[in-house]
Order: C-alpha cells, then structure tokens, then sequence
C-alpha cells in the first residue's frame, strides 16, 4: 500500500540527518561554532517525523499499517530493476524511534561529553552520517537499500572508532572493525546475490511477501537454498553484530569515544544483525537448520559475552561483553521463530535504553575521573556523582533482570521462550541463557561495587565530580526507558502491533507474572550478584591485577578470540601474501622489467635508423615500396 | 572511357561546359575562394591591417564551410556524383569534410593567436642575418599562413572525395604544397625548420612520384583513372594482374606516406618537431583525417573485389608500424618527437579499421579519426603554451614538475595523454575499441592482438611523461606556463571533445555509423 501523509515524506528521515552530515563535512571550520547544534537539531527533527509517522500509523488498522514509498528507479538495467524504495511497516517504525530517540539524546549528552575536543563538529557529523545510514538501513524496502545502510553505518562506525586516529591503538580498532565487518558483508552480499538468482528480485514485497502470512516467493523456496541463504544472511548477521565467530571487533571498538558506544555499539547498529534475521523471517521459517544455527550462535555468543564481561577491568570492555551477551539473547529468540521475534526486538528496544544509559553513565564516571577507564582505580565513586550512580544503578537493575524492571520482562521472556523450544535443543538453549543471566549478574555487579562502592582508589590529581546537565538530562530519560520500556512494551501490546509484521506465533503466549524459569533465573540472579557482592563488595579491591585463575585470565584475552583469528587467519594471510609479494618480486616483476628492458633496447637500436638524412630516409621508402609490390606480387601471382 | 571524356573529344569541335553542382561542393569552392581572397588581401591591404583581416576572413571561410557540410549533411539525398563525376559527396565525404573544417578551426585558433608568435616575421630572411634581426625587432607578423593555410584546407576537403584518381592527385598536392611552406616558417629554431620544411618537400614529392605511377599502373590496367570503373574492371578479372597489383602497391605507398606507415614513416618525426606547432597540430589532425579519407574511399571503392590481393601486405603494414610507432617513442626526448611517434602508432591503429573493409570498419575509423583529432590538436595546443626563454620547452626533461608548477595545464595534458593511451572514459577508448571491434568481426584477430600489445607498450611512455610531470622535482629554471585566450580556446574544445567522445560517445557513433550507411558513391 502506498505511504500518504507524513509518511510518504518519510525520505525526510534520512535526508535530514545526511543533510546535517553534509553541511557539517563540506562547510568544515565555519561550521565549528554551531556544529553540534545543527546535529542536534537533525537529529531531533528525525525524531519528530518518526514520532509523527509513528501516530498516523497507530490510527490505521493492523493490515493497513505497512506502507510503502518508491522515490526513483535506483537501478534499471534490461529486467532488473530496483526502486530507491522505503518500507514504513510496525517493525521499521520501532527501530526508527529507537534510532533516532535514544540517538537524539545520545547527542545531546556528546555536547558535554565531548566539550573539550576540538573536532566536536565532525563528530557530530559522523553521529548524522551513522543516524542517516541506520535508519535507510531499517526503512530500506528491499535488500539493495538495506545494504546501503549497512554498509552506511559500518563507514561511520569505523569514522567514529579511530575518531582519536592520534591514538595507534583507535586507528587499528578501527580498521579492525572495518575488515572483520568486511567477512560479514561478504555473506550479506552471497545471500543478496543467491536471493536475486533464485527469485530475480530483492525486493521485500515479492521475496517475503506483503503480510503476516508470509506468502512472498521465499515461501516456495527448496530447505537447501533456504538454509543457505539463511546461513549467508546469518554470517552478514554475525559480522555486523559482532556474534561469533566475528565477534573480535567489538571490544577493542571501544577506543571510540563514549557516545559512540552507547549509540553504535549498545543500542543501535550492532543490533542491526538481529533487524536483518527478523525481517528476513520467511527465509528463515523455510529452514530448521538455519533457525537452529541461529539459536545456537546466540546462546554461544551469550555466554561468551558473559564470560569476557567478568574478567574485564575496562569499565567500557566490560560492558561491551555485555552487549555481546545481549545481543546473543536476541540472536537466540529470533532463531526460535515465530515465538521468539517479538521477545527478540522488545529486547533488543529495552536493551537500547538501559546499554545507552549504561555507556553514557561509564562516560560520567570517566568524564569525572580524568577518562580513566580502569575499574580498579574507581571505587566509592557514588558520592560524588548521585545522578550518574542512581542512573547507572537503575540501567545495572535493569539489565540483570530484577523484577518489574525493563530487563525483567524481556529477558525473562526470552529464556521461558527458549524453554518452550520443542526437544531437547530447547533445553540446551533454555538453560545457556538461564546461565548466561546468572553471569550476567556477576559482572554487572561486578562493575557496580568496583566502580560506586568501596574505598577510593583513585590517584591523588583525580577529583570526581557530577558532570554538567547536559549529560546528566539524558542519563535521566534512558534511566526512565530503563524502568518502564520492558513493561510497556510486554504489557502494552507490542507482540499485537508487530503481529502483522512477523507473523501469529504457534502457540498463544500469555504473559504470566510467576513462571518457573522465571524463578531460576530470580534465583540464579541473586546468586551472580551475592558472589560478586562476596568478592568486590565485602572485601578491598585490589589496585593492581591479581593473576587470577585460568578462566579469569581466558576471560581477559576475550577467550582468545584474536589469538584464534591470528593463527586461523592472519598468519596463513600474511604467509600467502609474503609469498605473493616474492613471486610477484621475482617472477611477475622479473618478466615484466625484462620484457620491458627489452623494448627499451630495441627501440634505442631502431631509432639509430633515423638518421636525419632525407637520403636515407628516401631509400627506406624505396626499400618498402619494394616489399611491398613484391609482397603483392608474390603472394598473388605465384 | 567514359561518356563525358567521349563527348568530349565528340567531333565539331565544341567542348560543352561541364556541368557542376555547386552547392555540393560549396565548402570546398568556400575554403579555396577564401584563400584566393587572402592572397588579394596580402597583395591590396595595408601591412598593419592584413592580420585584422586576414584571420576573420579565414575563421568565415572554415566556418561557413563547415555550416555548409552540415546543411548538406541533414538533407535526405546526400549521395551524388558531383562536378562530372569528379567528386563525390556522399556520408564518409561529409563527416570526413565536416571533421577536417572544425579540426582546421580549432587550428586556426592555434595559428592566428598572437601571444605565441610561432612563425617568422619573414620566412625568407635568412636565420640569423641582419633581416630577420630587424623583420623581428619591426614586429612584422607574417601573414601569408592564411592564405596558405586556407589552400591546404582546401586540399584536403578534395583529397578524399575525389572520385577519380588524378582529382585525387591533383588534390593531394593542392594539399602538400602549401604544407611544405609552412613547416618552414616557425620564429625560433628557424633552421630546424627548414630543415624540416626541405625534407618533407622531397619525400613528399618522391612520394607523389610514385602515387601517379600507380594511377599510370592502374590507367594502363583498367583504361580509366575513375575509382568506379577500375572496380569494375577488376571484378571482371581480365587484363594484366601485374599492372593492377603493381598499382595497387604504388598508390597505396603514396597514401601510405602521408598517414606516415611504417617504413614510409620518417618524414614525420623530423617534420612535426621542425614546423611550428601549430602547424603541426594541423598536420597531425587534418592531413591524417584527410589522408586516411582517401585511403578508405580508394580502397573500399576501387580495390572493392581485389581485398584477398592487398590485404597480407596491409596487414604487414598496419602491424609494422603500430609496433614500431608504440617501441621507438619510448626513447624520444623531445615532446614533440614522442606525439609524432604517437601519431605514427595511431596510424597504425586505424589501419586496422581500413583493413576491415566493412561498414563498421568504415564508421569506425571515422569516430577514431574525429576523436584522435581533437585530442591531437588539444595536446599540441598544450605543447605550445610550455615555454621558455628559446621558445617552446620541448625537451621532456624541461617538462619535469610541471605538475606543480601548474597543475591546471599538467592535469589537462596527462588527461590527453590517457586518451591517446586508451583508458576508459576518454575518447580514445572508445575510438580504439570501435576500430579493434570492426577488426575481430573481420576476422582480423591477430591485428588486434598486435594492437592491444602496442597499446600497452605505448601507454609506458605516455604515463611516464605523467610521472615526469607529477613526479619530479621541478627545474630551477624551469619553463613557464603561458596561455593565451586563443589557445585556452583550443585547448578546452580538444578537451571537451575529448571528454563527450569518451563518456557519450553514442550520438557521433551514430554520426559516423549514419555516414557510412550507404558506403561511398561512385
């Protein structure tokens, strides 16, 4: 159905920000004093268009509600022809207000956050450019424009990892990010290109069909192709959400500046893999395999996430373990299919909030602590900076679930999701991320009583103290999506309004306040959080590392997932290349200079026969003259 | 005989007045008229006004021939016989004739500019006498390049539409001899020039020499001097092969010299460094469009039926000189030098287009030829604006950093030197990939695997003139950059050309594939 009203004008989502953008970048120094404010303002008036899309949506019926818009032809070659299409339908809406809700505040707070830098202005104008990106990412109404988001915010991601490309070690994480999303973008680009040889179009509307039902051509697809398209989709999915076995990224992403990882690598982009496994949902549905693998790589993913978070000093590290773990939960609800596709971006909305408020609230800390980032020199921090610890201790209850609070509702779901998975792979998964939710207690504790709690630790030329207001107002309102958004969305209809979407689950879910696995996990909460409490609460952290166990110390190493990438993939590389560059040494430039020096020499023979005499020049024409009439002769009269 | 020639020598004695057409051949009579009127001028003006006169008056000249191929062009009949079947006027004449006229524009924005001075107050004081002294210190400008310029054009407008081989002769020399005075006439280096001048008379006249052995050849064969009739005698396969073929072989080499194949090449390295440059950029774009317009008309016309006969020996001849222009370049030193090699390849190049002898053959070479012009007179004109205290800094080496001296003027040359290399989205991509194309589907493969080859070997010295450029430290001392409106003029159109040709090349493509539609008349 065609978009009308504010929605057909739903370009202006993408073009504000990218006009931002633009501004910013080609208008250079003169834009530094009002730099940040024009993104703001974008980003804010972005906000406002979704907000208003976002009503006009509410008053049509549930079928009604996906719309479509078609601005140009962007490709129209002989049969193949794709439109600059945007899909306005419940699911692309969540995300948009996500993106530009949390990512409006997210900018305000880098107004403070980032005060003292003197680039603020590209900053800002990387933050649009990522805005702009991410949300032609989720409004893309077929996979070519998806993927022009997708590779959109992977350009700004790396812009904004190596932001500090003074620092040697932001410019490598940056270029890391770049090439391990490259292995991802390369599945998304098979799955694109197996997509258009077997149905010859990319288009959403004809591959996945234009309801809930799911009648697109994906639904006449072979088990094969489906799974591996799934599989291919998956990988695109693994890279850009930094699952395993891509996982390595992430973590060294955090040389960005803070805000960076709050918006785009907590809330928004790294989830886009899970966006992508959810959209493509009719493909998946096709393929119990690659549904299979998709819950297997979350819950993997989860309790790697969890692990690496516990061993890890980097107040920032330590959460983008978390953000692993938590995206793995959403990779594994939205491998369970139709039972899981809600959980999985209620999840993924709450976790926006509450990993946003987290992030930014680790920058308060840093911002008052001379950008330290080493936990054990925090310590009793909560009395210098009451909003930020009342804040981040609200996010901290948020996301290890304790009841009524965002994480509550979704993660709970999610796990009495996993559960209600027919065979015995339901109880594998069930109880990973039962597990996963009692080590996600620990660490997050863990990063609680290291940071607010204990005796000061820090140097003597630290002074910590609340940062201003225009970081703290932010750190408010996510504080407040933290404590409600969970609830709200479970309780207020959120599985109803994505129904058309992603389809009638199986089996009717109703919400239950008590549930078994809802208990394990309270229990096994309690327990992370007391042994944490045991080891960092009661007891004096000390200022340098202890050695630690084997596991602590695998943890530090991020499981030695670089070790791993190294010996499988960067030593082997770099053996082909050396053994490129000899034979392209040896052989390719041996042949090419010798073929080459013989040219030169000949032509410096040959030249010799021009001789400047007009005589002899005379006689090399007579001498051809005379090839060429016996040329002529010979071969014809003979 | 034909049966105008018998009623002509018809007894009674009356020679009927032979009936021309002349709006057929008006850009030619234009071109010629005008350049009679600029010798009237050079005799009847005054000294201080001819240059005021002379150059409006040979801007009309080109112009309103050049208007004129175009009417002509856009009328549905344009394939006729015309001044008793002397010349025809048909779609390869046309675009050929339109090509030459605004290639001899773009020239003659190179020769009547006054900022360069490239030609001698007085061409006949001798270099380094009193005279010149005191022709230079006077200010004098010598005038009589109009005219001479306008009767070369002409010329040249003849030269490939004549239908019957002694108009095509006749053409040929209205064409050569005022060039010969031309290359003669540059301000610095005057020896060199007239050496220049000297050596392509006597090649050249040696040359015709053997050009009108070969219509005697063909006379003696066919019994007639008309394209038609000899194409026709030889489908009828009677008479004395060995005068055919030896025909062939001599009009062929006259032709041949004036693209400048090799081995009929030498002429053309010492002349394009010796004549003034602008001079050259009109020989390296007119002459050649001009020259390879009759080589096709002769070919695809009279030896029509006889392709099996010439075509091992033009293979030879196309592969010879495309490796020999492309491998002696890369040892020249002189820029000058090096574009005439260039040339020299290119020649080569298009031949494989003329050995095709089919449709797209023709229309191919036609593209080439307009792109290859425009480009050429475009580098020349950039050849002239590098100067110094002698003049025009040819060596390559005063070239060194010219990048970053001005990087305007170095940009443009190097983009020149792509397109005669070939790359994508310059025109000579497309001219080459048109010619080599026609060339395999004539299944002349082997050509084009030779031509490829050359190609690569001729894009060494064309990038390595861009490292010279980009790459090296500028000269102390180095040459300046002078650009005066007329050559800017010049420059931008051999750019603009070259750029449209290379990034839409479709509606000239259609142009010359229009022109060559209906193949040439007879």
């Amino acid at each position: 159905m065609k978009a009308e009203g504010i929605q057909a004008a739903s370009w202006l989502l993408v073009a504000l920000p990218l006009a931002g953008a633009a501004i910013l970048l080609i208008g250079g120094k003169r834009t530094d004093k009002w730099g940040h404010l024009l993104g703001v303002a974008m980003s804010v008036a972005s906000f406002g268009v979704g907000a208003a899309m976002f009503v006009q949506m509410l008053g049509y019926g549930a079928e009604e509600r996906r719309r479509t818009v078609h601005l140009w032809d962007f490709i129209d070659v002989g049969s193949f022809t794709v439109g600059m299409d945007l899909l306005v339908d419940p699911l692309s809406i969540s995300f948009v207000l996500l993106i530009t809700g949390v990512g409006s505040l997210i900018h305000i707070y880098s107004i403070g956050y980032m005060s003292h830098d003197p680039d603020r202005r590209r900053f800002f104008a990387y933050l649009n450019l990522f805005v702009a990106a991410m949300l032609l990412l989720v409004l893309g109404g077929n996979y070519l424009i998806l993927f022009l988001g997708w590779e959109g915010v992977g350009l700004a991601s790396y812009l904004l990892i190596g932001f500090w490309q003074h620092k040697p070690t932001a410019a490598t994480a940056a270029k890391k990010a770049f090439v391990v999303n490259r292995v991802g973008d390369i599945g998304l680009v098979l799955a694109i290109s197996l997509m258009f040889a077997t149905f010859g179009s990319i288009g959403f509307d004809q591959v996945l069909g234009e309801g809930a039902e799911h009648a697109g051509l994906a639904s006449q697809l072979s088990t094969g192709t489906a799974t591996a398209i799934g599989l291919l989709l998956l990988l695109g999915a693994c890279g850009k959400s930094a699952q395993l076995p891509l996982q390595s990224w992430l973590l060294d992403a955090m040389e960005g500046p803070t805000p960076v990882s709050a918006l785009i690598h907590a809330a928004t982009m790294v989830t886009a893999g899970v966006y992508l496994i959810v959209r493509s949902a009719p493909i998946f549905e096709m393929s119990d395999t690659a549904q299979l693998v998709v819950t297997i790589v979350g819950a993997a993913t989860l309790l790697a996430g969890a692990i690496i978070g516990c061993g890890k000093d980097d107040i920032k590290k330590a959460l983008a373990g978390s953000t692993m773990s938590q995206i793995g939960y959403m990779h594994l609800a939205a491998g369970l299919g139709r039972t899981g596709y809600v959980f999985a971006i209620a999840h993924l909305i709450a976790h926006g909030f509450f990993k946003a408020g987290l992030f930014l609230g680790a920058g308060s800390v840093m911002h008052g602590m001379n950008d330290d980032v080493n936990m054990r020199r925090f310590g009793g921090v909560r009395g210098f900076m009451m909003i930020t610890y009342a804040t981040f201790g609200l996010g901290y209850l948020a996301i290890i679930g304790f009841p009524f609070l965002s994480g509550w509702f979704t993660k709970d779901g999610i796990i009495e999701a996993a559960y209600a998975k027919e065979g015995t792979s339901g109880i594998i998964l069930g109880s990973c991320a039962l597990i996963g939710a009692g080590i996600t207690a620990y660490y997050m504790s863990r990063v609680m009583f290291m940071t607010f709690f204990g005796e000061k630790r820090w140097a003597d030329d630290v002074h910590p103290h609340e940062s201003p207001k225009v970081m703290t107002v932010p750190l408010m309102v996510l504080a407040i999506g933290s404590v409600f958004a969970g609830g709200f969305l479970v309780l207020g209809g959120f599985a109803e309004f994505l129904e058309p979407v992603v389809g009638k689950p199986e089996h009717e879910h109703h919400f239950a306040w008590l549930t078994a696995p809802g208990a394990a996990t309270f229990v096994l909460m309690l327990i992370g959080a007391g042994i944490a409490w045991r080891q960092y609460g009661a007891r004096p952290v000390p200022r340098e590392q202890p050695a630690g166990s084997f596991l602590t110390v695998a943890a530090r190493k991020d499981l030695y997932g670089d070790a791993l990438n190294e010996s499988l993939l960067m030593r082997p590389g770099q053996w082909l290349t050396r053994l490129a560059v000899w034979f392209d040494g040896r052989g390719v430039d041996g042949a090419v200079n010798g073929v080459a020096a013989g040219i030169g020499g000949t032509s410096g023979r040959i030249r010799r026969i021009q001789t400047g005499f007009a005589r002899s020049y005379a006689l090399s024409m007579v001498f051809g003259a005379a090839v060429i009439v016996a040329a002529l002769l010979v071969v014809n009269v003979a | 005989m034909t049966s105008h020639v018998s009623a002509a020598l018809a007894p009674g004695g009356d020679i009927p007045a032979p009936h021309i057409e002349y709006g057929q051949i008006m850009p030619i009579l234009l071109v010629l008229g005008v350049a009679v009127a600029g010798v009237l001028v050079e005799a009847f003006v005054g000294r201080t006004w001819r240059y005021t006169v002379q150059v409006p008056l040979a801007f009309l000249g080109l112009a309103g021939g050049f208007a004129w191929t175009i009417v002509l062009g856009l009328r549905d009949e344009t394939h006729a016989v015309a001044a008793e079947g002397a010349l025809g006027v048909d779609g390869p004449t046309l675009f050929l004739q339109g090509t030459i006229l605004i290639l001899a524009l773009v020239s003659l924005l190179l020769i009547a500019d006054r900022g360069t001075g490239s030609f001698a107050a007085q061409a006949a004081a001798l270099p380094g006498s009193e005279a010149e002294q005191r022709t230079t210190a006077a200010g004098i400008i010598q005038t009589e390049v109009f005219p001479l310029l306008m009767f070369a054009v002409g010329g040249m407008l003849i030269f490939p539409a004549s239908n019957d081989l002694l108009t095509m002769f006749v053409g040929l020399e209205v064409m050569s001899l005022p060039l010969y005075l031309l290359c003669g006439l540059a301000r610095r280096r005057r020896l060199l020039s007239q050496e220049a001048a000297v050596k392509y008379f006597l090649l050249g006249s040696f040359s015709s020499a053997f050009f009108l052995y070969g219509i005697a050849l063909l006379y003696g064969y066919a019994g007639s001097v008309k394209l038609g009739d000899i194409a026709a005698e030889a489908g009828r396969d009677a008479g004395s092969e060995t005068l055919l073929l030896g025909g062939i072989a001599l009009l062929a080499l006259g032709l041949l010299f004036k693209l400048g194949a090799v081995p009929f090449h030498m002429w053309k390295p010492d002349v394009y460094q010796g004549a003034p440059t602008p001079i050259t950029a009109l020989m390296a774009s007119c002459t050649l469009v001009s020259a390879f317009g009759a080589m096709l008309r002769v070919f695809f016309v009279a030896f029509e039926n006889l392709t099996w006969e010439w075509r091992p020996a033009m293979w030879g001849v196309s592969i010879i000189t495309m490796i020999a222009g492309a491998v002696i370049a890369i040892t020249q030193t002189d820029i000058k030098r090096m574009l005439a090699y260039s040339s020299i390849a290119h020649a080569g190049f298009l031949l494989t287009g003329v050995i095709a002898t089919s449709r797209e053959g023709l229309s191919s070479t036609l593209f080439y030829l307009a792109a290859y012009g425009f480009t050429t007179v475009g580098a020349f004109a950039v050849v002239t604006t590098v100067r110094d205290a002698g003049g025009e800094a040819g060596h390559l080496s005063r070239w060194a950093g010219l990048g970053k001296r001005s990087p305007l003027i170095a940009g443009v040359f190097a983009f020149f030197l792509l397109a005669f290399a070939g790359i994508p989205l310059t025109s000579g991509f497309t001219g080459k990939f048109a010619v080599f194309k026609a060339a395999v589907e004539a299944d002349a493969t082997p050509l084009v695997v030779v031509g490829v080859i050359s190609s690569a070997i001729a894009a060494f010295f064309y990038v390595r003139v861009i490292v010279v450029m980009f790459f090296s430290e500028p000269e102390a001392d180095g040459p300046t950059v002078v650009v005066s409106p007329a050559t800017a003029a010049a420059v931008v159109l051999g750019l603009a050309a070259t750029v449209v040709l290379g990034v839409l090349p479709q509606p000239v493509l259609d142009l010359a594939g229009h022109a060559a539609t209906q193949m040439f008349v007879r």
